[in-house]
Order: C-alpha cells, then structure tokens, then sequence
C-alpha cells in the first residue's frame, strides 16, 4: 500500500462544492448535469495502481453465457462505476469479482481475474478467503436479525479477530458515518433502523473485516434520495482507503461517485443468444462526454436504456 | 353500459347479492369447522380428565405401581415410576433425534444437489408415514433379540420416528430464511458451515422447536415400540438406568386398560391426563424457550 500521490483529490469534495467550479465540458451530454463531471481529472494524469485486471472474461449460467469476453483494469482506491442496461450482466460481473457466484449452480467462467496478479479462478484459491479481502455490500440491505454491535461484530469473530472488538465496531461505524446516530442503542436490533441506515450498517458490516476492496451492486437502488446522498459521499470518503466498484443503474450517480465508469451492454451471438459485453471503459468524464461508441452515446444520452 | 353513472357500482346492487351469498358461506364454513376442532380437542381432553380424576391424587404422583393380588386392603399405588420412566425414555430419544434431524435438514436445504434432495425427501415423506409398530418390530428384530429389552432401545425406535418429522419441519423453515442473509454472512468471509451455525440456524430455531415437540408429544404417546422394546420391566420398582427395560406412562395405560379392575381402569384413564399435561407443560416451556432465543437473537428486550 504505497501512499500514491493523487493529483486531484476529489474524495473529500462533497457535490455541492463541486457543483461551483463549472465549466462547460465540449461534449453531447444532455442526461448529464456537465458540472457533476467537471472537477473530474482527466484520465491521463490519474496515478494508476492495477487491482484488478480481467482478462477475456465469461461467465455462464448452465450453457449460456451471461457475459461474454471482457477484459478490463481497475485501479486501486478509485471508485469504478458499472454501468450498462438491465440484464447486460452487471451484476453477474461483480459478483465474480469476489467469487460470490459460486453458490449457484452451474455457474462457471473462463478468462482470468488477476487480483494484485493473482488469478482469483486458480486452483489453490481458497473463495472465503477471497471474500474476507474483498467485501461486498448488496442491492437491498440485508442487515441479519441480530442487534446492531452483533451485525458488525460477526465478521471480526468468526475471523479470530477478536481483540478490542468494540473499538473494532466503533471504528466500522464511525467509518461508515453511522455511528452517532447508533451509539445510544448498539444492543438494539438492527431491523429497527431506517432502510439508509440500514444501509450503511452493511457497509460498516464489510469495513470490520479489514478489506481491500468493497464491491457495491446497487447500492442506493431502493433507497430515498437522501439516504442516496449518503451512501455516495460515504463512497467519497471511503476511496481515501478502500478499491470501490459500483453497480448503479442511475447515471447521476455515476458521474458523481466514480473516477472511471465500464459501461456494459447487450450483444446478441451467432446463434442469437443474448449476453453482456463491455463495449466501453474509460474515465468518466469521458465516458460521459466524448465516448468513443455509438451505443455509449445513446446510453448516456438517454436515447436508450 | 353506455351512459352509467361513475358512481352506479358502488352501490349494493341485484348482481351482487350472490357474491355476498357465496362468502358468507364459505366464511360460515371455515368458522364451523375451525369451531369443530376445538370441539373435539375440548371433548376429548374433557372426558380423560373427568374419566380419570379420581385417581389423580398426590399418591398417584409419589408412589409405584403396585401388584396387587385381589385379596386384602389394597395398598396406595401411583405411577411415580412410569412418569419417570416416560421422561428418561422420551429425553433420550429426543437427545438421538433432534441432532440426526436438524443434520439432515442442513443437508438437504443447504449442501445437496437439488434432485438429491427431493428424492430423500420424499422418502423422509415415506418414512413419516410408517407405523410405530413396523419400527417397534424393526429395532426389536435388530438389537432386541438375542440382546434383551433396554429402555435406550425404546428411545432408538422413537427416535426414528422424530427423525423425518423433525427434519421436514426444519427443513421448511430453513428454507424461509432469505438467500441474502446467506451471502451477506459469505461476502464477509464466513464459511459456508460458519454462515449455516450462526445465521441461518438461529434464524429457524422457533421452527425447529415447534417440529421437535410436535415429534415429541407423538412418541411420548407411541405404544407400540415401547411392547418390544421395554415391556418387561418391574412394575413396582423406580429403575432410572435406560439399560434396563423401564415402565413408562403408555405401557401402564395398555396393561392397565387390559385388566378386569376397575381401579385400574381409572388410573389408566388418569394416566393419560397425565401425559396429555406433561405434552402440554413441555410445549409451552419449548415454546417459551424459542420466542426467548429469538428475541435474544433480534436484540429487543
């Protein structure tokens, strides 16, 4: 973990600020509000440190494959947006990241994900020990029955990680800026907290166990535009230390968390089969701006999807 | 309908009567027949307790059965020792079949491929339905002959009847635990037998219980293993070593409902009003038992 210098830090801005500093991008944006895009850096002078780097990935469900032949980098503490039509395998993506699809059956993949240059398909990779490093925060919040300070403290216990255990839970918390509205009520259930809330609860549940990267599918989906502010600025803070990747269906909030943004889409194969491909990566800006594929063009200028 | 009111159907109207007919009857149905089977539960419970009640006194509760010959003044008898011999019978074949269950659900809703796990299943489904008496026969052809009676033999017969009941009935509530508790807990690094113990298993406890003393309160009531496997026991002793073969309450009612002795006949009918109490004194405490683990487990006082 090299303290990388970046030359642009737009982690602690929050959007408002940025929302100051307009100046009008040359591009064919007309979803996007431009001045989101603006304090972006350009591609070219962000400092680059590859996480990951798939290479020719597809995956399939039984026969048919849900993505087809993506290879793309991601970089470290930068949040990278997923972006892409329903059913174009963002999800299915992700969750190969941390080999979370191995629980359903008849799912397999070829292709490599080299995680810090190390295949995460290998053969003596061990998936649990995959997903302690590389967290994962869900669609809906999925906090368990249990009360507050045990939904933090699960990760930490069952990884021995048992010493000063609420200065651990505290720190999550705090982390995940959730803790003065908690602190008074730790022994609480956590299915009394608001669905935001909630929210961040499972986003300090992964911060607890230490880890490198935090994989976000849709994370805002079914939340209030307030707690969706939140939950982005948390994204803000939290690249300071942590690899973000983000499933989102909602642009804006692409082009406001994240440094680069995939954007998938739906290709159809010789024998009509549909799957996801990766037709354009790049940073945002970019993407949002001057992509360079047509379908690109008319994903985020609204023409389609 | 051209020029109807907008209002026109929110008025009671000739074309609806029969649709207000049609529910009343299937509602006055429902409640007759919800009705009824209280009724019965009511009648049946009513009549042992009323049956038996006379010989429900303190002695019945402290003192062995006796053998009483006919002739003389006959001595105080109870059935102190069959109620023990019940509860040593029946914990033992709880303590074999709730393990073996809740393993087997785990099993079949969490590791087999799925056409595996329909297929025993359905034999759990099969096994459920065999009589008490074709498993009496089974344990007593297996470890009775040529070995002896033992209470512990009781408890290996009863216990293969808890075992499907059990673990269909956890098996059901394993399955409503929603799949994305499971991946919360593996996306934090949790094994997959980690993520079963401590997140999806507390989560079903309330039904587990509830199988568990459903399957309970049928073997504590079972005759049929118990004829081959303990039946040979002295009536007047306490014997509380399950290697030997031990009374029990279902025995004594059997014997007891056998002889042409009218007092007999009271305290077998006593009897059962005790075990129907000793069923519903375990379920309550069961019952009891799981809404406070899952309070505990929800973290609500």
């Amino acid at each position: 973990m090299t303290d990388v210098n970046y030359p642009v830090d737009v982690s602690v801005q929050k959007p408002e600020e940025r929302t100051e500093q307009t100046e009008q991008p040359a591009g064919l944006s007309q979803a996007i509000d431009p001045s989101l895009l603006a304090a972006k850096p350009p591609a070219q002078t962000l400092a680059r440190d590859r996480v990951f780097s798939i290479e020719n990935l597809t995956a399939y469900y039984g026969n048919s494959p849900a993505i087809s032949d993506v290879s793309f980098e991601i970089y470290q503490r930068m949040v990278t947006a997923i972006i892409g039509p329903s059913g174009c395998g963002k999800s299915t993506f992700i969750r190969c990241l941390n080999r979370m699809n191995d629980v359903i059956s008849g799912f397999r993949t070829d292709g490599r994900i080299l995680y810090h240059d190390v295949d995460l398909q290998g053969r003596n990779i061990d998936p649990v020990g995959v997903r302690r490093r590389i967290g994962m925060v869900f669609q809906r919040p999925n906090p368990f029955p249990k009360s507050i300070y045990e939904n933090i403290a699960y990760g930490p216990r069952i990884l021995g990680l048992k010493r000063d255990l609420d200065g651990r839970v505290e720190g999550a918390l705090r982390r995940a800026a959730l803790w003065d509205e908690v602190k008074d009520r730790l022994k609480q259930s956590a299915l009394g907290l608001s669905g935001g809330q909630q929210q961040r609860l499972c986003i300090a549940r992964a911060l607890a166990v230490e880890p490198d990267v935090i994989l976000m599918d849709e994370p805002a989906s079914a939340l209030d535009p307030i707690a969706t502010t939140r939950i982005e600025d948390l994204m803000h803070e939290l690249k300071r230390d942590y690899t973000i990747v983000v499933v989102t269906h909602n642009m804006q909030q692409a082009a406001r968390v994240a440094d680069m943004t995939a954007f998938f889409s739906i290709s159809r194969g010789e024998e009509g089969q549909r799957s996801g491909v990766l037709v354009e990566y790049d940073d945002t800006k970019t993407i949002f701006t001057q992509p360079k594929d047509t379908r690109t063009e008319d994903y985020v200028t609204g023409r389609f999807g | 309908m051209s020029a109807q009111a907008p209002t026109a159907d929110l008025f009671r109207s000739e074309h609806m009567r029969r649709r207000r007919i049609v529910n009343k009857v299937v509602e006055g149905v429902a409640t007759v027949a919800a009705l009824a089977a209280v009724a019965v539960l009511i009648i049946v419970v009513s009549s042992v307790v009323r049956s038996g009640w006379d010989a429900i006194n303190l002695d019945f509760f402290t003192k062995n059965q006796t053998l009483y010959s006919g002739f003389g003044p006959r001595p105080a008898s109870g059935i102190a020792n069959a109620i023990v011999g019940t509860l040593i019978i029946i914990g033992i074949a709880i303590l074999m079949a709730l393990p073996v269950g809740v393993a087997t659900a785990i099993y079949l809703n969490e590791l087999a491929p799925r056409k595996l796990a329909n297929v025993l299943t359905l034999a759990f489904d099969v096994l459920n339905g065999v009589p008490a008496i074709v498993l009496g026969i089974f344990v007593f052809v297996f470890v009775v002959v040529g070995h002896g009676q033992a209470a512990w033999k009781a408890s290996f017969a009863l216990a293969i009847l808890m075992v499907p009941m059990i673990a269909r009935s956890t098996q059901e509530v394993l399955a409503l635990v929603p799949a994305s508790m499971r991946e919360a807990s593996l996306a934090l690094g949790a094994a997959k037998w980690r993520t079963t113990l401590s997140i999806v298993l507390p989560q079903a406890v309330g039904g587990i219980v509830t199988g568990a003393t459903l399957a309970t309160a049928r073997a504590a009531g079972e005759t049929a293993p118990l004829l081959f496997t303990t039946a040979l026991y002295s009536a007047d002793t306490m014997t509380y070593d399950p290697r030997q073969p031990i009374p029990s309450i279902p025995m004594f009612i059997f014997t007891s409902a056998e002889q042409p002795d009218p007092v007999l006949h009271q305290q077998a009918w006593g009897a059962a009003a005790v075990l129907i109490g000793i069923i519903l004194i375990a379920s309550l405490i069961a019952r009891w038992f799981a809404d406070r683990s899952v309070q505990r487990l929800k973290g609500e006082r």
